[in-house]
């Protein structure tokens, strides 16, 4: 399977030739299958937002390449506009970039921008504001009336609306109240399953992280640290930690437990995981 | 790209000039404001520019730094120096088509972008060695005296402090903005004006709710710290005159007296 996304020795500096410079990313070659869910993590300034802005064509990398279905995005000056449409990324807090007076003109602006005809931007509009569970009531209301999630989910839903093959996520979740986060959250699988789009999420909570992605990579310091499967990804705890992340706390309540003398599996990361392993332990040792 | 511009930038540093009280400073630059505007020939713009130099050179601030803060500047400098040359009458140099060129106009043309770019750097050079903060402290204290007048003296200097200090923020703010709707496939390089005038509104609005947001948020935490206004309010670090401040007024003034002197003489 050819990825959909890919970059080769993609290397960026900020502020270059300045007192001010910084390398943000220092050759990363990094792919993304289709029909894949990514996590990405990473402390603060590990350069993972610099990667996400450089997949649908924001950056321009200062050197090396980013492939769009084998296709350098920065070959043709149309392409990279192209790119946008089809990788839609979603930036943290996006309720602040919302703008129009209603809901439904919000959500049409990528669709618009797209020069779609009227009846395909409404019927995007409309499939949209449903992946995001948004009542049709709210869709002439302006988005400024609304609460904070609700906000935050016309602001994906306007991305969502460019129907794009990749969907990239920064902090979809950050600031959310836990109804909030759970909701958007299977907004963004619901869309992974009907749509078989490509998902990136970025997130610091890896609980959030645990339960939804199939593969995780990891970015340290501008370089590309981990790239595994969140089991493979989280047995390495004390690494992670030391790059100032960390495991989701059921795996450290089983860690923990395999320090007190338990024989359990330490390399569960869901909650659900750590059920199955806990009974089979008393399945094992019954009466206990 | 927006994150370079550079006005109201502070480069610390610990040379005489950025010791300097910012009174002595906004003093100097009012002085040699003035002179640079009373200069009544060539002798009076060369004073000047020594003084500058010499600013300049104790400040160790980098050429590069200042010419990088001209640079915005360049098309109205142009702009200035072509109205002068071809609109002052004199001697004719060169005629051609509709335009002539005088010595007189030539002569103007150079004067004033001198002048200009003498001005600007100048008033740089006050900011790029005085932290925002301090600055303002020194110009509420320079107006000190209009209290009396019950002028907002303090209001006035705290809005301008805040204001230097949300400069910075809200230019992240629209740089973030501007990614987002360029995500969205908002396009803000192409079109006519008008175009191009309706591409900013996606930009402007957010940009708006955010400051008036922010500007709300402060507000009510400036409440939460009890601030009531510059009554009875005292300072971290209350500014201190020093020998070195007396030495700068003194240059100063003479920087000025002296240019009034050679303006007497025609020079």
């Amino acid at each position: 399977m050819n990825p959909i996304i890919e970059t080769k020795e993609l290397t960026h500096i900020y502020s270059r030739g300045t007192p001010f410079e910084r390398v943000a990313l220092d050759s990363v070659n990094f792919s993304v299958n289709p029909g894949e869910f990514m996590g990405i993590i990473g402390h603060t300034g590990s350069g993972k937002s610099t990667l996400i802005q450089h997949l649908n064509g924001l950056l321009k990398p200062t050197d090396g390449q980013v492939l769009f279905d084998g296709t350098d995005i920065w070959g043709d000056k149309h392409f990279t506009r192209q790119v946008r449409f089809k990788v839609g990324l979603v930036f943290q807090y996006p309720e602040y970039q919302l703008f129009e007076e209603t809901v439904f003109k919000d959500i049409s602006l990528g669709p618009k921008n797209m020069k779609l005809p009227e009846e395909e931007i409404r019927r995007r509009v409309y499939e949209a504001a449903a992946f995001v569970e948004l009542p049709d009531s709210v869709m002439e209301l302006s988005p400024f009336e609304l609460s904070g999630g609700q906000k935050r989910r016309v602001a994906i839903a306007g991305v969502i609306a460019m129907e794009p093959d990749v969907l990239i996520l920064d902090e979809p979740t950050a600031g959310l109240d836990p109804k909030g986060r759970e909701q958007i959250l299977s907004n963004i699988r619901a869309y992974q399953d009907a749509r078989h789009a490509t998902v990136i999420m970025v997130s610091h909570s890896m609980e959030e992280i645990a339960d939804s992605v199939e593969r995780l990579v990891v970015i340290h310091d501008a370089h590309i640290a981990m790239d595994g499967t969140p089991r493979e990804v989280f047995a390495h705890a004390s690494e992670l930690e030391s790059m100032g992340l960390s495991v989701p706390q059921v795996t450290n309540v089983f860690l923990r437990l395999r320090k007190m003398g338990l024989d359990v599996d330490t390399s569960v990361y869901t909650t659900e995981q750590a059920k199955a392993a806990l009974l089979a332990l008393k399945g094992g040792r019954p009466g206990c | 790209m927006l994150k370079d511009i550079t006005i109201g930038q502070y480069f610390p540093g610990d040379t005489p000039i950025h010791r300097m009280d910012p009174r002595t400073k906004i003093l100097n630059v009012i002085f040699y404001i003035i002179a640079l505007f009373s200069c009544g020939g060539i002798v009076g713009y060369v004073l000047v520019l020594a003084y500058l130099i010499a600013a300049v050179r104790i400040s160790r601030i980098k050429l590069k730094t200042i010419l990088k803060g001209v640079k915005p500047l360049i098309i109205i400098i142009i702009f200035t120096a072509l109205l002068n040359m071809f609109y002052t009458p004199g001697n004719e140099l060169v005629h051609f088509w509709r335009l002539t060129i005088t010595d007189a106009g030539l002569k103007n043309a150079v004067l004033m972008v001198a002048r200009i770019i003498m001005l600007i750097t100048g008033t740089f050079l006050l900011t790029y060695t005085t932290s925002p903060i301090t600055l303002t402290d020194g110009l509420e204290l320079l107006l000190n005296p209009l209290k009396k007048l019950h002028a907002p003296v303090h209001e006035l200097a705290m809005m301008m402090s805040i204001a230097l200090r949300f400069i910075p923020t809200l230019i992240e703010e629209t740089d973030k903005i501007m990614s987002a709707q360029k995500a969205r496939g908002a396009d803000f390089e192409t079109g006519n004006l008008i175009q191009k005038a309706k591409a900013l509104i996606p930009i402007l609005v957010p940009l708006f709710v955010s400051a008036f947001r922010r500007a709300d948020e402060l507000a009510t935490a400036m409440e939460c710290r009890c601030y009531t206004g510059g009554e009875g309010r005292t300072r971290l670090n209350p500014l201190h005159w020093q020998r070195l401040d007396t030495i700068g007024l003194i240059c100063g003034i003479v920087l000025l007296t002296g240019v009034i002197v050679l303006r007497q003489f025609g020079l």
